[in-house]
């Protein structure tokens, strides 16, 4: 869709900004194009994932002078844009910025915008629009943005006048990082990326009347809370994201250690909390693990921190903790008993309301308890873990390849997985030692989003390891990526864990539908020879003995490099509670 | 508050910002959930600048309730309320074209008038325009008056309610202004008013 190629302009352009020197009062004559860019230095947003169009040229243009001070990422389609600033945002825990042009450039971004709004994941997208006069016409590229978007994005917001630019920007920033983060989306006709006017400069919004980014925080709810916690016997507590995007990774811990408490997370809340922590007792739902799930309806006390009750989480809801009383801290109200009605609510960030709980709890520890989870664990590890991590099969498990990448990053990486099988293990069995370590689409679930969200990854955090964990069906999906690995020199390593089908449909198949194999065998192309095309180094083992050299090499090499790891065709991830069951039916096979 | 389950009539009132586009985000709330909207009126409200959405659904008030909370999270949306018809005073307004020949031959249009607190909007020779404000069976008695003598046309408004006991917005919008928010703002009235387990 681009119609324009960023060929260097020989002509000066038209309306330099005025050096540093000009004081912000200085009233200086802008376009809305040089406006949006000025925000993002305002705003210190410095990366921006992007593709041009006609209907953003304008912005592409008045890029152009701001070269040596944004870094631009041309992305090879916009879902890639998307999630790239999704994985950006989520390793540097600042928001992203994505450009697209209209129509076609703006509903390829639908998907990204949809998983930043299921995940909470705070992102800018600055779409182009055609000119204002022409909107409903169905003028070339004109697709109906704002609509289309709206139940994906927290806001989003037509600019057709250049002069409103600086205080939407403002307020798209504000929106999108505060609160419980979630995706804006402005659409800018291109009347508007063109129109100069008289700019004032750019003032950063605090506040908007008719939105509440932080409920109050209540103190007789904690006070309850607190009450609650000082009598249990066998209290739990489940986190979630909410942490993380808290910045309460200290205070989250601090009471934890307090109160002695067991903690699980959910895939989103996975790295908030050290792995080896000795009250980590591991992942929640699905596919996580078997102790975690069991005593979910076991315990007198639940503690949910940051995390929404999603339904892979709780399985069947009439039978989910219904012998214990739910404490719940949210920082959106509408979370509050949406699922799973809460005894005490603690409304407000967690970074705020966790340290006054904690003051309030007595210092305990909970050894029986704690060893119950000890002993599920070992009844997980002897029928499940064992064999995954130390198989005695020909065939090469995805955990094993896990727990190589662990002792060979020692905890380090970042890891970003697909969806899939490949991700249940990746999140099962990666350890961490750092929060914002772990990247995966977990409420949307959306395949295709590993590796542009890899590349965001390490824009945000470029001092370290970023591992992209796919599978062969996944990485399919948007593979075009490789071209921006390429161009930009990303270094990301890309783990692509083949069992040539699409195996976690494969699983369900097999389960739940007489192995009735319906479209799951997927062919895939030679993924080295595919990488070569993009030059980028590249291997391929199916044999125990070649992983840990194997994956030593990619880890060593200097740049992007594709490991292809073919596994077991038919393997499954367990444990598994199958859908419509309790959490306490987890299957262990 | 006592939780009913069953379904019932539930007037929402909604506090917006007057945005284009809103009106959009507030529906698809609705039709996600796959939730009628029964009648929805927007208006300006007794604040300056400040719109106000009238709806009504025929849900459980549990349903009603959550509701209210995904509309008060949109950006744009200051508080919602929501009230059975016994907490409110409502009207809806309805107009009835009827050929005049019909209303003069067979009618008494005088008692007509007395009887169902109609108004003649427009008298022509070929046809009158009534109109007649209030609940939905004093509209329909008024219907069905009118209908065998040859309706030619009917139309009814979206229904607008007063809460009996809301003191207004004044001060809630002074609140809302603030940009830390007191005590007062209450994100949950109801919450205190639960027993141990609050259930929604």
């Amino acid at each position: 869709m681009s119609n324009a190629t960023a060929t260097p302009k020989t002509a000066a352009p038209k309306s330099k900004p005025i050096p540093e020197a000009t004081a912000a009062v200085v009233v200086r004559e802008l376009t809305g194009s040089q406006a949006v860019l000025e925000a993002f230095l305002a705003e210190g947003v410095y990366t921006i994932f992007g593709y041009p169009g006609g209907a953003i040229m304008p912005i592409y243009d008045a890029l152009y002078d701001y070269r040596d001070r944004l870094n631009h990422i041309l992305v090879r389609h916009e879902q890639g844009g998307i999630h790239a600033a999704q994985g950006y945002a989520r390793t540097s825990g600042r928001t992203g910025v994505v450009f697209a042009t209209s129509g076609p450039g703006a509903t390829n971004l639908v998907t990204g915008l949809a998983d930043a709004m299921i995940d909470s994941t705070p992102v800018v997208c600055i779409t182009g629009q055609v000119f204002a006069h022409l909107l409903g016409t169905d003028a070339f590229q004109e697709t109906d943005v704002i609509n289309i978007t709206t139940p994906v994005t927290k806001w989003n917001y037509q600019v057709t006048d250049a002069t409103e630019i600086p205080a939407v920007l403002a307020k798209a920033f504000y929106i999108a990082g505060s609160g419980r983060p979630g995706p804006v989306l402005i659409d800018i006709t291109k009347n508007a990326q063109l129109q100069k006017f008289s700019y004032e400069g750019y003032t950063r919004c605090e506040h908007i009347r008719s939105y509440r980014p932080k409920p109050i925080v209540r103190k007789k709810y904690i006070a309850e809370a607190a009450a609650l916690i000082n009598e249990a016997k066998k209290p739990f507590i489940i986190f979630g994201q909410g942490v993380i995007l808290g910045k309460a990774e200290k205070e989250f811990q601090a009471f934890l250690e307090k109160s002695g408490i067991p903690a699980a997370w959910t895939i989103l809340g996975l790295s908030a909390l050290p792995t080896s922590h000795p009250l980590n007792v591991g992942m929640l739902g699905m596919h996580g693990n078997y102790g975690p799930n069991v005593l979910t309806n076991e315990c007198d006390i639940l503690i949910a921190i940051g995390m929404r009750f999603d339904d892979r989480v709780t399985g069947r809801l009439d039978k989910y903790a219904k012998q214990a009383k739910v404490i719940h801290l949210d920082i959106d109200p509408s979370e509050i008993d949406k699922n799973v009605k809460t005894t005490v609510p603690v409304w407000g960030d967690c970074r705020e309301t966790l340290p006054l709980l904690t003051a309030l709890i007595e210092k305990k520890t909970h050894p029986q308890w704690l060893q119950k989870f000890k002993d599920l664990y070992q009844q997980e590890v002897d029928a499940v873990i064992k064999d995954e991590l130390n198989p005695t099969t020909p065939e090469l498990t995805m955990g094993e390849v896990m727990k190589e990448l662990n002792a060979l990053t020692d905890g380090n990486a970042i890891i970003v997985s697909d969806v899939g099988q490949h991700q249940m293990v990746a999140c099962r069995y990666a350890e961490f030692h750092q929060s914002k370590s772990n990247v995966t689409s977990g409420g949307l679930g959306t395949m295709g989003f590993g590796l542009p969200a890899a590349i965001g990854a390490k824009f945000g955090a470029p001092d370290r390891t970023v591992v992209a964990i796919i599978g062969d069906g996944g990485f399919q999906m948007t593979l075009q990526e490789l071209g921006t690995i390429m161009q930009f020199g990303v270094d990301v390593k890309i783990l692509i864990l083949n069992n040539r089908f699409l195996g976690m449909v494969r699983q369900w198949q097999q389960l739940f539908n007489d192995k009735r194999y319906s479209f799951v065998d997927i062919t895939s192309p030679d993924f080295v020879a595919l990488a070569a095309a993009y030059h980028i180094e590249g291997s391929s083992i199916d044999n125990r003995s070649q992983l840990k050299t194997a994956l030593k090499t990619m880890l060593d090499h200097k740049g992007a490099y594709l490991l292809e790891v073919f596994t077991g065709k038919e393997n499954n991830v367990f444990p598994m509670v199958p859908q419509g069951c309790s959490v306490s039916e987890i299957r262990l096979k | 508050m006592h939780m009913t389950t069953s379904k019932q009539e539930y007037t929402i009132t909604v506090y917006t910002e007057n945005q284009i586009g809103l009106i959009n985000r507030i529906a698809i709330l609705f039709s996600r959930r796959k939730i009628n909207i029964e009648s929805l009126n927007t208006s300006p409200s007794e604040v300056e600048g400040i719109h106000r959405f009238t709806i009504v659904i025929n849900e459980t008030e549990e349903v009603v309730r959550k509701l209210c909370r995904q509309l008060e999270k949109q950006v744009e949306i200051l508080k919602a309320y929501y009230n059975t018809n016994e907490e409110i005073i409502w009207q809806e307004m309805a107009l009835y074209k009827v050929s005049t020949d019909a209303i003069a031959e067979k009618v008494k249009v005088e008692r007509l008038l007395r009887e169902y607190g109609a108004r003649a909007v427009v008298i022509r020779k070929d046809y009158t325009v009534f109109e007649t404000t209030g609940q939905r069976e004093e509209t329909d008695r008024l219907l069905s008056v009118l209908e065998p003598l040859g309706l030619i046309e009917f139309v009814r408004s979206a229904r607008v309610a007063i809460i009996k006991d809301s003191s207004g917005f004044h001060e809630k919008l002074k609140e809302f202004e603030l940009t830390e928010p007191g005590e007062e703002l209450i994100e949950n009235e109801y919450l205190d008013k639960q027993d141990q387990v609050f259930s929604m």
